[in-house]
């Protein structure tokens, strides 16, 4: 009979599922991070045999999973570095203690406009801005100005243009809306026109509020897919480059980079409380300030690094821009609100 | 007792250990750690529900947005699975099997095949357009409750298709023959004998769209606004994007608290156990004669179609075109993705990742939801066994899946079972998802085995193994099949794809697709879609196997 074959088939595959697991004499540092990191075989294969550390990398969903797991494990750590916190979610993180505190003498190549931590929980990596990105064909053939401040996308010529993440699912949605809170202040009854009051407006004006980066982008963006019917996109700094078209020589898109229109998010990594290897575990976090690591950060992870003589990629130095002027919140201010303002644009925007 | 007594009994009480280890060890633990603060227990999640009329609301709107979805899948099911019990025509297996493949697609996908279809740009628009020479697309559908019942169809047609065929196949024809001698037709054949007589089937499919539609997630985020929201989506809100994780346990609790109610009312309504009418499905399948019927087949094949596959082709078309053009590049860009970094990996590895999951739950689902479905519906077990275990088992389907993560993060971390990063903790949440759908699809089976066949076979001399195997099993073999393929599809598909931890090297389809959709690009765009296209197409070569296995193992009875 067949099924007896069936069986047998079932039995095969669950004792080829019971994996060996091989073991190596030197010290394997485990690296929790998020979906969007990646790095070049080439530069890891570098530090494996530069310092006997094997590096073992898992990935535990996107940047706010990550920092949830890591809370919920506090003390019992998955690994032993952390990388993929970022400054919106990084009081979380730091209020649970999760990290042992170390300062990389590397850091001396660090702007200090990415130590956010003085007591040196966290070390920044990385960091890439939430921009508006437009289609750039759209804007010429209908003579539409370029939007220069968020207040300009409440104009009714920016009616139904606009798409936009939400912030309660979405990071660059999130990012956006700190931007919308960073320029029009909270809700008070001193303040005459809130972000929320800014937000009723956008929502009177026909903008698209997409589930997430991937929706927006791709299914709403006119650049992102052919099913698109929005010019203007939540997105990041750094996605035009890849709109880039060899017939034409140009990214069919671009960002605004308008004072105050993008959110700086800054990526940091922490050695996790409970590590039995807290020496090897600072050895990977200098090697992630270090050049190698750096000049890779942009073409693996599409965001920029934090040391100051890393060179860019050449696409990336010709088409992403690096607002001089982004947005910025405390992030003590964006943890203790977050939450409030989340629910409050929700029951904004519902309205 | 005798020593086979002893083991029959202790064999069923295996799921119920995989359950209580796998499943209310993690949910107790997470619902401990986030209502008790120091000892003293944690109002706050409740107060918040019973004060704010937005959790009131969101409860109410997802109970009525399941509730229409539950009708619409079942009202255009029935009629379809009545073609597919009574006629024989080319292709019905083959369809029957396709049918499942929407299971499979991640939302995301699946939301991109509706735009991309019916989108304001999609190509039913574009053709109206260019047809009646409009200026504005005429369908608008986005966001609004009917793309959402629409896509709620999609997704859970094949679970009541499925079921409700393969319970009718082996239901005997006499009693309807013997109602149409004595001039009964029509509406009154349906209403008098078919619908009691598949009752016990019809149930079960509901109570399982009832429930995907009710904890619905992706769809209503990705396709509705934000007025539609579910509690699924609530409870992700709070826990994920919030942490408030007293009011995401409050929320979880009300969610599993609503679901057995649910169960209580199905057992209540099911308590009528099946009659046994088994007969072999050769005799009730012949090809259509009059002309009514050939119409009522056709109409029955078109909906399904355009329903069900439109969208899929439509995506496929779309990794297949190319500013209009036919090329292959999207699915040639897959093979290139191993562009030396260290986590890129082959499309290859990645089905074979795969199908190691896939295969696994697959297996683990068979065997312990065989054994539950056992437990409940075997003969002579007291009634308060298939209302209390029952419903049990259904709780994962109602548990949010993040609220299932956290649960593992947190008590799964000691050793002997620190499975937080083990390549197992994702067979196992796939199994305990999976079961329900092989107990739903063998219980009615089961119940409806007639007593004297066993009699007759133990007093020929068969001993009570060689007597299930022969008889019982080939006699449950359509639900089995049924249950195993909607195990494999839910493991193939996107079930908690981003929410366990993973290897770089352990990437599943669903993974791989994720990740290029996190990329802006139009090429990493199309290469998701090729990617989700494979995945189709990986699962109806599955499919397809799976029924043979079936169709050439074990004979009908």
């Amino acid at each position: 009979m067949r099924l007896r074959t069936l069986i047998l088939v079932f039995l095969f595959v669950l004792s080829t599922s019971i994996s060996t697991i091989a073991q190596d004499d030197g010290v394997t540092i485990t690296l929790v991070t998020h979906d969007s990191f990646n790095m070049s075989e080439e530069v890891i294969e570098a530090f494996q045999e530069e310092t006997g550390i094997t590096l073992d990398i898992l990935r535990a969903g996107d940047a706010g999973q990550v920092v949830n797991q890591s809370v919920l494990s506090a003390g019992n750590p998955l690994g032993d570095v952390l990388f993929g916190v970022d400054n919106t979610f990084l009081s979380r993180a730091l209020n649970a203690e999760i990290f042992i505190p170390y300062e990389s003498p590397l850091l001396e190549n660090v702007s200090e406009e990415f130590i956010l931590d003085e007591d040196f929980n966290v070390t920044p990596i990385d960091y890439g801005d939430v921009c508006l990105n437009y289609d750039v064909a759209y804007f010429e053939d209908n003579d539409i100005p370029v939007p220069e401040s968020l207040a300009d996308l409440t104009d009714e010529v920016y009616s139904g243009l606009l798409v936009v993440e939400n912030p309660a699912t979405s990071s660059p949605g999130l990012a956006f809306l700190l931007a919308t809170v960073a320029e029009f202040g909270e809700a008070s009854d001193d303040n005459e026109y809130s972000y929320l009051d800014y937000w009723s407006d956008l929502v009177a004006n026909d903008t698209l509020i997409a589930e997430d980066w991937s929706t927006a982008y791709f299914g709403n963006f006119t650049q992102g897919s052919e099913d698109g019917t929005y010019p203007l996109v939540v997105s990041y700094a750094s996605s035009p480059p890849f709109t880039y078209n060899e017939e034409l020589d140009m990214a069919t898109t671009e960002s605004i980079v308008a004072a105050g229109t993008c959110f700086r998010q800054i990526e940091f990594a922490g050695i996790l409380d409970g590590t039995e290897h807290e020496a090897e575990a600072q050895q990977v976090i200098d090697w992630m300030l270090s050049l190698e690591f750096q000049e890779a950060v942009p073409d693996q992870m599409f965001v920029f690094p934090v040391h100051v003589d890393a060179e860019l990629p050449e696409l990336f130095a010709t088409y992403a821009q690096i607002p001089d002027e982004p947005a910025t919140l405390d992030y003590a201010t964006i943890e203790e609100n977050r939450d409030q303002w989340i629910q409050d644009w929700l029951e904004t925007v519902l309205d | 007792m005798r020593l086979s007594t002893l083991l029959w009994y202790g064999l069923m009480l295996v799921p119920l250990a995989f359950l209580l280890i796998f499943f209310f060890y993690p949910l107790t633990s997470i619902f401990t750690f986030s209502l008790f603060d120091d000892g003293r227990f944690d109002l706050s999640g409740f107060i918040t529900l019973a004060t704010r009329p937005l959790y009131i609301e969101t409860l109410l709107r997802t109970i009525w947005q399941a509730t229409l979805s539950t009708i619409f899948t079942i009202g255009l099911a029935l009629p379809a699975s009545y073609v597919f019990t009574r006629y024989q025509f080319i292709g019905k297996s083959l369809l029957l099997s396709l049918s499942t493949l929407p299971f499979v697609l991640p939302t995301v996908v699946v939301a991109t095949a509706f735009t991309a279809l019916i989108g304001p740009r999609g190509l039913v628009n574009e053709w109206l357009m260019a047809i009646f020479s409009l200026e504005d697309a005429p369908i608008d559908l986005q966001g609004t409750l009917t793309i959402i019942l629409i896509v709620h169809v999609f997704y859970n047609y094949a679970i009541a298709l499925r079921m409700i065929t393969s319970y009718w196949a082996n239901q005997s024809t006499n009693i309807e023959s013997a109602a149409q001698v004595l001039g009964a037709s029509g509406w009154r054949l349906w209403w008098s004998i078919r619908l009691p007589m598949l009752r016990p089937a019809i149930l079960a499919a509901s109570i399982l769209v009832f429930i995907f539609t009710f904890t619905s997630f992706g769809v209503v985020l990705i396709l509705g606004d934000l007025s539609f929201i579910t509690l699924e989506v609530q409870i992700f809100y709070q826990a994920r994007s919030i942490f408030n994780l007293p009011l995401a346990a409050a929320l979880s609790l009300v969610q599993i608290g609503s679901m057995l109610l649910m169960m209580v009312l199905y057992t209540w309504l099911q308590r009528r156990i099946a009659t046994s009418n088994l007969q072999s499905s050769r005799q009730t399948a012949r090809p259509p004669q009059t002309s009514r019927e050939k119409i009522f087949l056709a109409v029955n094949l078109v909906v399904m179609i355009i329903l069900l596959f439109t969208p899929l082709l439509a995506l496929v078309a779309r990794s297949l075109f190319q500013d209009g053009a036919f090329t292959l590049s999207y699915y040639s860009g897959l093979s290139t993705l191993d562009d030396g970094s260290v986590l890129a990996i082959s499309p290859f590895d990645a089905t074979l990742n795969s199908f190691r999951v896939a295969l696994t739950a697959t297996g683990f689902a068979l065997v312990l939801g065989l054994m539950t479905a056992y437990l409940i519906g075997g003969r002579n077990r007291p009634r308060w066994i298939s209302q209390v275990i029952d419903p049990l088992f259904m709780l994962p389907l109602a548990t949010s899946a993040v609220t299932l993560g956290f649960g593992f993060t947190i008590a799964l971390d000691e050793p002997p079972l620190d499975l937080r990063a083990s390549w197992w903790i994702i067979p196992i949440a796939h199994t305990l998802v999976a079961i329900p759908f092989v107990v739903r699809s063998v219980l009615p089976a089961i119940r409806a085995i007639p007593h004297n066949i066993q009699e007759a076979s133990s007093v020929l001399g068969a001993s009570p193994l060689r007597q299930w195997w022969l008889i019982e099993l080939p006699l449950i073999s359509r639900g089995l099949i049924v249950g195993a393929t909607f195990a494999f599809t839910i493991s193939m598909g996107e079930f908690g794809a981003s929410l366990f931890v993973v290897r770089g090297d352990s990437a599943t389809m669903p993974l791989v697709i994720y990740r290029l959709l996190g990329e802006p690009g139009l090429n990493n765009y199309g290469q998701a879609l090729a990617m989700s296209s494979l995945l189709m197409l990986v699962c109806a070569v599955s499919f397809i196997a799976i029924e043979r296995i079936r169709s050439a193992g074990i004979g009908e009875f």
